[in-house]
């Protein structure tokens, strides 16, 4: 940090002005005039709101996806489907017991079972071979999407969030003024603000487990030098097989998450992969801080273009995707 | 400077005769190419359209695909949307139903200004993609296929949003209507057979030996004294120009365009027919559109016919191209090849039998 101020004071300034406006523009009661320019601050918060909240659901899905790519190099263009599969059986298995956390411990063991098998059955045999790996994937989302599209048909379906977490809850941000000076107070639904906190100790824990655990370091040091790896005895496929399960064990509790507070439906899987590519190429293929900073920002730019500039939000995701591909083109957070 | 470099070998070659070109493309080429010219006297107006002349627009797609992949060893997904946008443009600048929009210049105006416009734009996605190698290019290619295609469903004032355009109507020029089977069909041929000579062509002009140069080595390429980069993009270029062509055709047979036809299935599909039919060789594309338009065409009578359900043709396509993908990397031309080889072995080794080894 102190590092960072020390070669970049200019971009640290910048940086440090942008978050002083925020945290102003998210705490201070706006003036008729601002809300004039900005629109109502209400619009403003919960853009702001969904988008972190967003963020954190495709934080779920592209670490997974990053941490995959990172070890094995394997670029699995069916993440999606592992989602969005982990979505339904989330769903039925959320109606069929009543339990939405039985829902998500299922839907992350059984995905990740078949992230084992996907493993196991087709990727040990085609390791270092990218393109083939990338045709295979594409491949295997085809036959799971019409699969999934023969299970479940083509409607949409919701996840139904338990009890303890439905309905608002009343954050301390003043939205507007009522005429007898009292503030009115943003509420906001429990169960996104819950899936924050949810994705932030998700990503705690994999930070955590990778920087400071032995499994960990033998992950870390097959991203660098698989050969060199298994040379020194680590049994690295079995490495492998672990990371695969839980990076798609992630796609399928994501998947859950997601049909929680958005909606499952054919075509998601594609949505939440493009997602998830553009959140890697953003902020870094293999880094677990570059997809909780890309997903950051691509899901304000969801959410602040489709609020500011409705025809042109998924503009704003790419012209972000390009600037940073013109500026950094191993991504914001990658070390190379 | 690098890219006319290796034309010293080219020009060494002394210039063959019209007898020695014909008889060097080989019987099978011969047949094939009269086959396609004859085709309208042999295929009902069903075959010849909407089977034989999309195989040949979707497999021009796909060749454009083929030559990056192929020659500059670039995947690419960004083809379709290169045609898809020249479609947009045809439809934007030309004439269609949805009259607020369209601005209904002449067709030699719309069509050039459409394919220049398109081309640069494939060139611009070429520049930017080439920036990252391999897997980082399909990402990249994929998110600005699927960018297009969001822009392109919630732009009403442009794209005319969910609903696109319809009623695009082929021009009536020399007196012919080219929207007719049997013209259109010619037309199509045409531009087909410009497209593979074309890519033929490049992939021996030294242009094209320098990029395979940096398929193969980019390094020692680099060290050469080639630009890596400029040749890369010059391949999109290239490549972009034929998508683009292509992408009118396209508009052209479906009479409409929307979102959907440069949406994502789409974009992945002109990557599976490419690789189904091969990345080796400019005739792998068509090969695999013929395949893929006949499975879309006839999968459901015949999975009807099987008893099963026939909503689930793209399961079918799925397992094939898996099954494709798994087993022969060089895709059904691939297939050929090795069966073929295999064919001449076992002749070999039954004549040297006779022989008695001696031909050893």
């Amino acid at each position: 940090m102190a590092d960072f101020i020390g070669r970049r004071p200019i971009w640290s300034l910048i940086i440090i002005l942008a978050v002083a406006i925020l945290v102003w523009l998210i705490f201070a009661i706006w003036t008729p005039g601002m809300e004039a320019s900005f629109g109502r601050k209400r619009v403003f918060l919960s853009a702001l709101f969904n988008g972190i909240t967003l963020g954190a659901l495709y934080f779920l899905v592209a670490s997974g996806f990053t941490l995959i790519f990172g070890l094995m190099r394997n670029v699995n263009l069916a993440h999606g489907s592992l989602y969005l599969f982990g979505g339904y059986l989330g769903y039925s298995v959320g109606e069929w017991t009543g339990s939405w956390l039985v829902a998500l411990l299922v839907a992350f063991l059984v995905v990740a079972i078949v992230g084992i098998l996907m493993q196991v059955l087709l990727f040990r045999w085609m390791e270092g071979q990218d393109l083939r790996q990338t045709l295979v994937t594409i491949g295997l989302s085809i036959i799971f999407a019409d699969l999934l599209l023969w299970g479940y048909g083509g409607d949409t379906f919701q996840v139904t969030a338990p009890d303890w977490l439905s309905g608002p809850v009343t954050l301390p941000f003043a939205v507007a003024l009522r005429s007898n000076g009292e503030a009115v107070m943003m509420t906001y639904p429990l169960v996104r603000i819950a899936i924050l906190c949810g994705a932030i100790i998700v990503g705690v824990l994999m930070w955590l487990a990778l920087n400071r655990t032995r499994v960990g370091m033998l992950v870390r040091a097959g991203v660098d030098d698989r050969d060199m790896l298994s040379a020194t005895g680590v049994r690295v496929q079995l490495v492998f097989v672990m990371v695969f399960a839980f990076g798609a064990g992630l796609a399928g509790l994501a998947g859950v998450v997601g049909g929680t507070f958005q909606s499952l439906q054919p075509g998601e899987d594609t949505r939440i992969l493009l997602s998830s590519l553009v959140v890697v190429i953003v902020g870094g293929m293999g880094s677990i801080p570059g997809a909780a900073v890309g997903a950051l920002i691509v899901g304000l730019a969801e959410q602040f273009g489709s609020v500011y500039m409705p025809t042109y939000a998924v503009m704003l995701t790419f012209i972000i995707m390009v600037a940073v591909l013109a500026i950094r083109p191993q991504g914001l957070a990658a070390r190379r | 400077m690098a890219l006319a470099g290796l034309d010293i070998e080219q020009r060494a070659r002394p210039r063959e005769s019209f007898g020695e070109w014909v008889a060097r493309r080989g019987t099978a080429f011969w047949v094939v190419a009269a086959l396609l010219v004859l085709m309208p006297a042999i295929a009902s107006p069903f075959w010849l359209v909407q089977i034989i002349a999309y195989a040949l627009i979707l497999g021009m797609i796909a060749l454009s695909l083929m030559f990056l992949a192929g020659y500059g060893g670039i995947v690419s997904l960004v083809q379709m949307t290169v045609a898809g946008l020249a479609g947009y443009l045809v439809a934007i600048l030309g004439s269609s139903a949805i009259t607020q929009i369209s601005l209904n210049w002449p067709w030699w105006a719309a069509v050039p200004i459409a394919i220049l416009v398109a081309t640069v734009f494939g060139t611009l996605c070429g520049a930017l993609s080439v920036r990252t190698e391999g897997i980082y290019t399909i990402m990249i290619t994929l998110a600005i296929a699927s960018a297009f295609y969001y822009l392109t469903l919630q732009n009403y004032t442009i794209f005319n949003g969910f609903s696109g355009f319809n009623g695009i109507l082929p021009p009536v020029f020399l007196g012919v209507d080219w929207g007719q089977g049997i013209p259109f069909y010619y037309l199509t041929l045409c531009c087909v057979a410009l497209a593979y000579g074309a890519v033929i062509y490049v992939s021996r002009a030294p242009f094209g030996l320098a990029l395979q140069g940096t398929r193969d080595n980019p390094r020692r390429m680099a060290a050469l004294g080639f630009d890596v980069v400029a040749h890369r993009i010059a391949a999109y270029g290239f490549a972009s120009l034929i998508a683009a062509c292509a992408g009118v055709l396209l508009v052209w047979y479906q009479r409409q365009i929307s979102p959907g036809t440069a949406g994502v299935g789409p974009v992945v599909d002109m990557l599976i027919i490419a690789v189904v039919g091969g990345l080796s060789r400019p005739l792998g594309p068509f090969i695999g559109a013929l395949v893929y338009v006949l499975l879309r065409t006839f999968a459901l009578d015949v999975l009807e016919g099987l008893g099963l359900d026939g909503r689930r043709y793209q399961l079918l396509i799925g397992l094939g191209f898996l099954i494709i993908v798994l087993f022969s990397p060089d895709g059904l031309i691939g297939i050929w090849q090795r069966l073929r080889e295999r064919y001449r072995r076992s002749d070999e080794a039954r004549d040297g039998a006779m022989g008695g080894g001696g031909a050893r």
